[in-house]
């Protein structure tokens, strides 16, 4: 290989920091990343703080950003676990029932302004300016109980704020180093290692279906065969796979609210009523709006009829 | 051939013969347990058997097949070659409710399907934060910074014009086999274990693009790599690593990397759960101390009794698994079977893995197939005959460190059961009278 040399003639022309000067590059391929540059991806913030920009946001400013563009997955109090919850749990990590938050785990509040700014919203992440990122932050946070509502947040401010898991981490661990210790040490025994093999867990019944036609879902060829779905109709099967082949989960989960109701939300308010039936097939296909909340359901003519009576069918006797 | 009573097992060719002559009670069971389910239910196989039995048997001997006696399609009647369109069950699925969109999901490796120890790439486990990014590989850009001397933007053509290397190392995600910590939760192979994949990765070691910027040594201690997605995700990744066997990759058996697997660049960490393996992976910053950043202090942790989160579980230590059988098969036939898998190593290489087809009892050391490279899936296989009684498999892995795989009980004592992440203990299949396997587990 051809080694050569890359020198800036000058710092300032090139827009480097001063050290990097004198410093020979051996294949020198690629360019001089500039500081302008660097500013527009160097997005990180760490703990500390480095990397947080000017700005500042109040929870009342987050409350009106964050009704508008986070409460439909998130809810409107950070309640919802259809996503990541973030609100709720402080202090229950170390219960039987430990409840998984943004709010009951995060360590530094830098860490909640750094994923907003890098990867929220969702569907349009990077989007927000520094003050929205600010004002979301100290929303989520009052959300939790860690800033009052009258709380305004900056570079200054949001580093020294201490969230309630600030202890809650260790790095007393063996999995950071290639040669860390394990946690385990077992035996190398070779005969009667065990006395009694106890069973302490099977597949339950209703567990063995979740995952579709099981004989579906290996190599054709070899020395086994593959077991048949079990308990489930065939036509409830196809139900989920058809809501999925006309795209229903996009927007529906069975059990749980995603942007509409979960198939099984509906199928509980429609129960008994026998015009539900026909009124669901023709609202699936035509689009509807005000029954489940602001947003509205988009007409979804390319489900045929056919397929629409067959969906909503399954739907109203339970998405099962 | 060396069996657990040994007695040589009988060797039933398969497909062909499983049907013609069915003396076998537990075959004949099998079929009326699928005809009883009904339909279109009928396992894929069985209903194969049937049609050789009397529809396509004209395809058999002393008959000629069909495909003997006419023209075969062109060359180029698939550009780019696919499987055949007999295997369409061999691909990656979802865990239903596991996740709540697609955008941020995992789909898993049909590990029940696949020989060898080379994930093929179309099967290759996805795992994306915000979904899957249509990357210009022309606009691509790669920022090296921080502490560095010279900080530098590469395109995907300087990239690929420094010193490459080529080598086989596994991804395994972080949280693989987490549904199982408290029980046994998903039927097969693919959904407990599937997380799971292999492939021989081209591309720059990342410590010859480090020397390249001339890192800041006296305070240089960890890099953050973050990706061009929609999550810009982002993780810690400690020097000493990154100077030892981290590489920038672009290419992915033979090819340039697939879409879902980073397309046009990505790091790859080996031995580390797949989540620091940053796909799209766009800046490379150089610093001083960890950054803590969301998949670092909200995910990938891991949750020990008391309360506490141990932070930074990087490492995946030593794990195996029987793919075959394993849950949702059936041994179709008495006699020999061959029980094979995957064992491997977040520390290096795989030194033995040993078998018990009595739930840990008894054990027998497997043959490793080469290659046994370090920090990569290795086979095991070793010979079984199945008398027809019940039994329960397992597979135990010893790595060159000495450690030796955990059993779950042992693996609760100190993580407890809501720890998600790194759940490296042996796995139980349980072989029924009637050859049914599934998951099980013993304490």
């Amino acid at each position: 290989m051809r080694a050569s040399f890359f020198l800036c003639v000058s710092a300032y022309l090139c827009g480097l920091p001063s050290f990097a000067i004198a410093a020979p590059l051996q294949f020198g391929f690629g360019k001089p990343a500039t500081t302008q540059e660097i500013a527009g991806w160097d997005i990180d913030v760490r703990p500390d703080g480095t990397g947080l920009p000017k700005g500042r946001g109040s929870v009342a400013q987050g409350q009106a950003l964050y009704d508008e563009k986070c409460a439909s997955c998130h809810g409107t109090f950070g309640e919802s676990n259809s996503y990541l919850q973030i609100a709720g749990g402080v202090g229950s990590l170390a219960t039987d029932q430990p409840v998984r938050t943004t709010g009951s785990k995060l360590n530094f509040a830098t860490t909640l302004w750094d994923y907003i700014n890098r990867a929220m919203p969702f569907n349009a992440p990077q989007t927000l300016s520094p003050d929205e990122v600010y004002a979301l932050t100290a929303y989520v946070l009052n959300l939790n109980d860690i800033v009052p509502a009258d709380a305004v947040l900056d570079a200054d401010s949001l580093p020294k704020l201490r969230m309630p898991n600030r202890n809650g981490f260790t790095t007393d661990h063996g999995f950071m180093r290639r040669d860390g210790k394990p946690d385990t040490r077992n035996v190398l025994c070779m005969k009667d290692c065990v006395q009694v093999v106890r069973l302490s867990s099977e597949m339950p019944d209703y567990a063995r279906d979740q995952h579709g036609n099981l004989a579906e879902q290996a190599r054709v060829v070899g020395t086994t065969g593959t077991i048949a779905a079990g308990k489930a109709t065939a036509g409830s099967r196809s139900g989920l796979e058809l809501a999925k082949a006309v795209a229903c989960t996009a927007c529906h989960g069975v059990t749980e609210r995603l942007v509409g109701p979960g198939f099984r939300e509906v199928a509980t308010r429609y129960a008994g009523d026998a015009s539900a039936e026909s009124r669901l097939i023709a609202k699936m296909r035509a689009g509807g709006a005000g029954a489940w909340g602001a947003v509205p359901m988009p007409a979804q003519p390319q489900v045929k009829e056919s397929e629409a009576r067959a969906l909503v069918q399954w739907i109203l006797a339970g998405a099962k | 051939m060396v069996t657990d009573d040994g007695k040589p097992g009988r060797i039933r060719p398969a497909p062909e013969n499983h049907l013609a002559a069915s003396p076998d009670p537990v075959r004949r069971g099998f079929l009326r347990r699928a005809v009883a389910l009904g339909g279109g239910a009928l396992a894929a196989r069985t209903a194969g058997s049937v049609r050789a039995d009397d529809a396509l048997d004209k395809n058999l001997p002393p008959h000629v097949p069909e495909w003997s006696r006419t023209l075969g399609a062109p060359t180029l009647a698939s550009p780019y070659g696919v499987p055949a369109k007999y295997e369409a069950n061999v691909k990656r699925r979802e865990s239903p409710g596991l996740t709540r969109t697609p955008q941020s999901s995992v789909a898993f490796t049909p590990l029940q399907s696949l020989f060898g120890i080379i994930t093929p790439s179309g099967l290759h486990f996805e795992r994306h934060h915000a979904g899957m990014p249509d990357v210009d590989p022309h606009q691509h850009r790669l920022m090296v910074h921080g502490l560095v001397a010279n900080p530098r933007i590469y395109t995907m053509d300087d990239i690929v014009r420094f010193p490459s290397v080529s080598r086989v190392h596994f991804i395994e995600c972080g949280a693989n086999t987490g549904m199982e910590w408290g029980n046994v939760a998903v039927p097969t192979v693919q959904y407990s274990h599937g997380m799971l994949s292999c492939s021989e990765w081209t591309g720059v070691l990342l410590s010859t693009l480090l020397d390249e910027v001339g890192i800041d040594r006296a305070k240089a201690k960890y890099l953050l790599a973050e990706g061009a997605d929609g999550a810009s995700l982002t993780r810690t990744i400690p020097l000493a690593m990154a100077l030892d066997d981290v590489l920038v990759c672009y290419g992915q058996n033979g090819e340039m990397l697939r879409p879902e697997q980073g397309y046009p660049l990505r790091l790859l960490v080996p031995g580390v759960q797949g989540v620091s393996s940053v796909k799209w992976l766009r800046r490379i910053e150089v610093g001083d101390q960890p950054w803590n950043t969301r998949e670092e202090a909200l995910h990938y942790i891991d949750l020990m009794p008391g309360g506490k989160h141990r932070q930074y579980t990087w490492i995946h230590e030593a794990k195996s698994v029987i793919t075959a059988p394993s849950g949702g098969q059936v041994l179709l036939d008495h006699g020999y079977h061959e029980i094979t898998g995957l064992a491997w190593s977040g520390r290096g290489k795989v030194s033995r893995v040993d078998v018990s087809t009595d739930g840990g009892r008894n054990w027998r050391t497997a043959r490793l197939s080469e290659p046994v490279l370090t920090k990569a899936l290795t086979r095991f296989r070793i010979d079984w005959t199945w008398n027809g009684g019940p039994a329960l498999l397992q597979s135990r892995v010893i790595d060159e460190t000495g450690y030796v795989q955990p059993t779950i009980r042992q693996l609760r004592a100190v993580r407890g059961i809501r720890s998600i992440y790194h759940n490296n203990a042996i796995q139980t299949w349980r072989v029924d009278a009637t050859g049914e396997v599934s998951n099980v587990q013993v304490l």
